[in-house]
């Protein structure tokens, strides 16, 4: 039996991650006295190297390695990137919030370090195998940082509802791979997609399990009728947390979901297409409505964030239309926008409710942010970025964002699809704006200054301005992502 | 009927049967011992394919390890059925009507016609000396070398987690760090003070 030891090049970024959260572990069991500095600094320092060997180990090449577990395309670079910068400035801005309420543990980075490696294991996988065990690694950690505020009898329970609702989710995910497997033969995304191309797939096994599947990305995206944990997990968890789950799970979902259902199934693409339609309309539908009734800002930001994923699918289901692929690349790259700017916003977004809220002081209602012009304009500019952005109002990023999806959704014929999307943008518009209408034109209840240290001030003003200016120049992330795709596919 | 085919069958059987039993024991410390029931068929079903290194450590790990520690776990907590069965009835219509068709469905399409010996023809017979075990240990530290060091991690992450959700400093307690107590010096315990003699 011969055995060729696989090229470890292109996995360097893994490995090195794998790599430091060990030292990470052991750096701050023996250096207890610092443990809580050096973790933090030691998970960016992480976080900043793995980007850089990401850019150097990039060359635009599809490579596999592992036995073909392993691949790397510049869609999979570019989403890491991603990934390390949103876990980046989800850990500065959490940083004091964490310290404030003494749960800024060395554990709490060594998780994020194991959490950030699962994802990068999701976005490289030409498996299922590595896929589900990529995305377990994802999910036991942020199932731990959800109730990482182990006092907290809140905390607790998001992170319980959110472990037995992922569990589930996760073993729907796996019966959909088995059946997967059952029908083709193979767990290779490259070999499924060959066997349904030859149709030697026993075609209504095969649907059988692309059910489940659908159904467990759902989960992990977050979207109607798989939302339920969306709302309580957001609120229990802390805030800091929160920003973790709203924003790098997200992207390696959408790399779940591009992994599984375009490298993997794309030949019955009509078949998941009418799928996720009902999913992506749902979403849209309730959560824009939802998200009107909330008086606490961590849910109503849960449910936009349904209301998104729901709009992100409207890029991936507008792919194929009557067996034309014309519009494929199009869409996935719009969709790939579209969840790349939602991140970009909900860090912001997060990033601000981390910014009101002092230690014994949450600032999670949405009450909370009256009359914050007059105690920071700034900042209330910042958040006023972020609502219109969400809002898609134009010339921010978000509007770029809705307005591709848009674009792919009618060059597919959907009409009515585009229509609803539309109608519920504008009815959504309601609930950003009036965050804005409290900003400027309440009395602020509350009076004392803001309190936040200065990285965090700068970072977020830096996240603001971000928003704005890509979205006056938005043609280049666009690009990058259209060409990441270009490259992959 | 083949000697094979009816044990197959009776084995089955039974797995079914303690698997309903599990979730519908009343006590736990039972539904416990059915699920330790189910493993061991389960075992014997997977020794019908020649798997007999997956069939002894099903049995190994998770009769053996895993299930002897959730009964002591199940024997240590006083749980509270009422209160685990508060609101059953009122959830049982919906729950029971998805369920029904969600089975239902599921028969329909899985159904003898997919999974029967003509659409999944029996694996063939193993050639003399083929050996399961040395199968799966030649491809797990090879082939499958990136799944298994992962997994590893997973073990780290549940084990990270698990430690700093539970671990508690307790106050109060009287308890001597031993290292320390070792690197103590003489400057640390006995001061000698230089003074003056006194007359009385």
């Amino acid at each position: 039996m011969n055995f060729v030891v696989p090229d470890f090049y292109p996995a360097a970024a893994e490995i090195f991650v794998a790599v430091m959260a060990l030292v990470i572990m052991l750096a701050t069991t023996f250096a207890r006295r610092i443990a809580r500095t050096l973790g933090y600094a030691l998970t960016q320092i992480t976080l900043i190297a793995a980007a850089f060997i990401t850019i150097f180990t990039m060359d635009g090449q599809v490579s596999y390695t592992f036995s073909n577990m392993f691949i790397s395309d510049l869609m999979g670079d570019f989403l890491k990137l991603m990934i390390y910068f949103s876990m980046a400035i989800a850990l500065l801005y959490g940083r004091s919030y964490l310290a404030d309420r003494n749960i800024d543990k060395p554990e709490y980075y060594l998780l994020s370090v194991l959490m950030t490696l699962g994802m990068m294991v999701m976005v490289t996988s030409n498996h299922m195998l590595t896929m589900y065990i990529g995305l377990e690694m994802m999910s036991l950690a942020l199932y731990a940082l959800v109730a990482f505020d182990r006092d907290s009898a809140r905390s607790t329970e998001a992170g319980m509802k959110y472990f037995v609702l992922g569990a589930l989710a996760s073993g729907l995910l796996l019966y959909g791979m088995s059946m997967v497997y059952g029908a083709t033969g193979t767990l290779e995304f490259s070999g499924v997609a060959q066997a349904v191309y030859n149709q030697s797939a026993n075609s209504s096994v095969l649907l059988f399990g692309l059910v489940f599947l659908v159904a467990g990305i759902c989960f992990k995206l977050g979207v109607v009728p798989f939302h339920m944990w969306v709302p309580d997990v957001y609120q229990g968890a802390s805030t800091a947390v929160t920003l973790i789950i709203a924003t790098a799970p997200k992207l390696a979902a959408f790399a779940m979901a591009v992994r599984l259902l375009i490298w993997g199934l794309f030949e019955i693409a009509d078949q998941w297409q009418t799928m996720l339609m009902f999913v992506a309309v749902a979403s849209i539908i309730l959560g824009n409505l939802a998200a009107i009734a909330q008086s606490n800002i961590k849910r109503m930001l849960a449910y936009s964030g349904i209301s998104h994923m729901g709009f992100m699918l409207l890029g991936l289901l507008a792919g194929v239309v009557e067996g034309d692929r014309h519009f494929a690349l199009n869409a996935y790259s719009s969709a790939m926008f579209y969840a790349v700017s939602y991140v970009i916003m909900s860090l912001a977004s997060f990033g601000m409710v981390i910014l009101l809220s002092r230690a014994g002081f949450e600032a999670e209602r949405i009450d909370d942010f009256k009359g914050l012009n007059k105690r920071s304009p700034w900042f209330a500019a910042v958040m006023m970025f972020v609502m219109f952005s969400m809002a898609g109002i134009p010339f921010f990023i978000g509007f770029f964002a809705k307005l591709s999806v848009l674009q792919a959704v009618v060059a597919a014929g959907y009409f009515w699809l585009a229509a609803v999307a539309v109608v519920m943008s504008v009815i959504g518009a309601y609930y950003y704006l009036r965050i804005v209408k409290i900003m400027y034109f309440d009395e602020p209840e509350d009076t004392t200054p803001i309190q936040a240290p200065a990285e965090l001030r700068v970072m977020l003003s830096a996240n603001g301005i971000a928003i704005a200016a890509l979205g006056l120049a938005p043609q280049m992330l666009m690009s990058l992502c259209a060409y990441a795709l270009l490259a992959s596919l | 009927m083949e000697f094979k085919t009816f044990v197959f069958y009776f084995l089955a059987a039974i797995l079914v049967f303690a698997a309903l039993r599990v979730i519908t024991a009343r006590n736990p410390v039972h539904a416990a011992l059915y699920l330790v029931l189910a493993f061991f068929n389960a075992g014997g079903i997977w020794l019908l394919l020649h798997a007999e290194f997956l069939a002894i450590t099903l049995v190994m790990v998770y009769v053996g390890a895993v299930m002897v520690l959730f009964l002591f776990v199940v024997m240590m907590l006083d749980i509270n059925l009422d209160r685990l069965r508060q609101g059953f009835w009122s959830y049982l219509p919906l729950g029971a009507m998805i369920g029904i068709l969600l089975v239902i469905e599921m028969a329909l399409v899985l159904g003898g016609q997919y999974f029967g010996l003509e659409a999944m023809p029996a694996p063939p017979a193993p050639g003399e000396g083929y050996s399961n075990t040395r199968e799966i240990g030649r491809v797990l530290y090879t082939d499958y070398v990136y799944p298994f060091e992962l997994a590893s991690l997973v073990l780290l992450v549940a084990m990270v987690a698990a430690v700093s959700l539970t671990l508690r400093k307790r106050k109060g307690t009287k308890y001597i760090d031993p290292a320390l107590q070792v690197a103590v010096k003489r400057e640390g315990r006995v001061e000698l003070v230089k003074m003056q003699a006194e007359k009385e």
